[in-house]
């Protein structure tokens, strides 16, 4: 029988024969923590009585969700994990530095890890073919002081692709359809494996964008194939080395294989309040937008900003709505300074925030009014999700972000472009 | 582990109820204060929760209970107000594994025969809930050995403490 790209992982890593159902005990190749979920972790760490992590050159933290801090409390949880950090040997990203889910795939994911980290967008690292799942604070201790961590084997659902995007349309539309396709929970405990002719034309930017959202769907992880196109991403990034070929078994068992044709989709927006509640950007237009946001461990990366600049560029946000961008890292914004988008998309009234989750989770840096409306490029919609129950959030595209900024109003990126 | 036979009464909330809505991210400042986080349970989706809520009560929610964020203090603050389990019609996959690392039973059953406000009792053990208003008996899914191990320590960090190890074999 042949396996799918979970199965195939999990045996590897639990050095056995890994079935969907088995539950098995792995071994974790990357353990990361963030700055709001960490501090538990850590407390629960030394509360098991280890004293050491198993692989310390192996254990990240991320200052990123509330970075640089907006309070007191949180200013003494980065203490906190800034001494951990050196007790303990694992490596610590400073303020600034960028979401945890786009270093983690810049720096570390490779084909055929298994990672796990305290924030459920972990699953962004499946786009490199790295089985990386998202768990509360004490797996994650647990995974640190141990270096294992327990799983079931997940069933696995074959998203198979075909065809190419039309013009102004992208990744985000096509894994906010997805997840109107499969809605909130119906993939839970699943993986979500994608295949297909479609996936060679995908970029790294766009697979990872495709994998953050797989855990909208309920999923486990969102796994993809690693190709040339996982070779040259992880070349650019000085890591060619850690490349290996890793693809599913031609006779491998799918729970459910699902065929969409990329250049059927059409810019698409999720509406208030969750992520299924998705319907094509022209049923929705002209919605009045007060704020967009731009950026994330969704659709924070360079080709995002690239695609904002180019419509933005020469033009101006519309008076009554703001327009803020966090860019995913450090890397993304110094190489979209260098390409001139930034100066394009503040030009165009945009405020460039720190490289971080930034607006997304309602801490600081863009929290809603009563009654506001946020067309946001993150992954979550959920009421209050940005600070304030009386907001709604609309998610979308880049390309849609960005048209709707310069409308004041949802609009379709197709009549800008 | 708690009592093998639970009994409380019925707290109802919704379908996909988040973490979001369970403790919304812009508390975080108070996650390393979980008892002033815990006054803020379930604030904006049913707003009476820290008023109503006492000891033993059950949560009983629908469907895709916990979706969103990994935040496993959403959990601990459902703990903190002295809930003592929780009921749905289904839970999103990583509050289910934080419910059993907080060692806190979390049941799957068909929670539209359960109405605000009713008694019942929970039999953790064979995995059945008697709706003692109602009458009504309803069995609930089971959970693998290794889980139903974490939960009979209290939680995944007892159980690591005292095994130091996982003990099941692949």
């Amino acid at each position: 029988m042949g396996k799918t790209l979970a199965e195939k992982i999990l045996s590897d890593k639990s050095h056995g024969d890994a079935k969907a159902g088995d539950i098995v005990i792995a071994d974790v190749d990357l353990v990361f923590l963030q700055d709001t979920t960490g501090p538990l972790a850590i407390k629960q760490f030394k509360e098991s009585g280890f004293e050491s992590i198993a692989k310390p050159q192996r254990a990240i933290i991320f200052l990123d969700h509330a970075a640089p801090s907006p309070h007191r409390q949180l200013s003494n949880d980065h203490a906190f994990l800034r001494s951990f950090a050196k007790e303990t040997g694992c490596f610590l990203y400073e303020v600034g530095s960028g979401v945890c889910h786009q270093l983690v795939a810049e720096n570390f994911a490779s084909p055929g890890d298994i990672i796990v980290g305290s924030d459920s967008h972990a699953v962004t690292a499946g786009a490199l073919g790295a089985f990386a799942t998202g768990m509360g604070s004490s797996d994650t201790a647990v995974a640190l002081a141990l270096g294992k961590t327990w799983l079931r084997v997940p069933e696995s659902f074959l998203i198979a692709l075909d065809g190419t995007f039309p013009k102004g349309v992208d990744a985000k539309d096509f894994i906010l359809y997805l997840i109107g396709q499969i809605r909130a929970d119906g993939a839970t405990y699943k993986a979500l494996e994608f295949g297909g002719q479609g996936l060679a034309r995908l970029n790294m930017s766009q697979r990872l964008t495709i994998a953050n959202m797989a855990v909208e769907a309920g999923a486990k992880v969102g796994l993809f194939p690693s190709d040339n196109v996982t070779f040259r991403f992880l070349a650019a990034q000085s890591r060619g080395d850690s490349y290996r070929p890793l693809h599913p078994d031609d006779h491998a068992e799918y729970e459910q294989t699902m065929h969409l044709n990329l250049a059927q989709i059409e810019p698409m927006v999720s509406l208030p309040h969750s992520v299924d509640n998705v319907l094509p950007v022209s049923k929705a237009k002209g919605v009045k937008i007060q704020q967009v946001f731009i950026g994330t461990c969704t659709n924070g990366r360079l080709e995002d900003l690239a695609i904002a600049a180019g419509i933005l560029q020469g033009r101006k946000r519309h008076p009554d709505t703001r327009l803020l961008i966090a860019p995913a890292s450090r890397q993304v914004l110094a190489q979209a300074i260098e390409r001139g988008y930034i100066s394009s998309l503040i030009e165009s009234g945009g405020v460039v925030l720190p490289p971080g989750c930034a607006a997304c989770l309602g801490l600081h840096q863009g929290v809603l009014g009563d009654g506001e409306a946020c067309l946001s490029t993150a992954n979550r919609n959920f009421r209050g999700r940005m600070g304030n129950p009386e907001a709604m959030i609309y998610l979308a595209s880049p390309a849609t972000a960005a048209a709707s900024a310069i409308a004041g109003e949802i609009t379709d990126p197709r009549e800008v472009m | 582990m708690a009592n093998a036979v639970l009994r409380g009464r019925a707290i109802k909330v919704g379908d996909n109820i988040s973490t979001d809505l369970i403790i919304p991210g812009r508390f975080a400042h108070l996650r390393s204060n979980l008892p002033e986080l815990a006054k803020h349970v379930l604030e904006d989706t049913l707003p009476t929760f820290t008023s109503r809520v006492s000891h033993g009560d059950f949560l009983v929610a629908g469907e895709n209970f916990g979706l969103g964020s990994s935040r496993e203090h959403a959990f601990v603050v459902i703990k903190t107000s002295g809930v003592s389990a929780i009921l749905a019609k289904s839970v999103a996959r990583i509050f289910f594994r934080n419910a059993i690392n907080q060692g806190l039973p979390i049941l799957l059953c068909d929670t539209d025969r359960i109405s605000d406000g009713d008694e019942l009792e929970i039999n953790t053990t064979d995995g059945h809930v008697t709706n003692l208003t109602s009458g009504i008996r309803l069995s609930c899914s089971k959970i693998p050995p290794l889980m139903s191990a974490i939960l009979e320590e209290g939680g995944l960090i007892p159980y690591i403490k005292k095994h130091k190890e996982f003990l099941f074999q692949n």
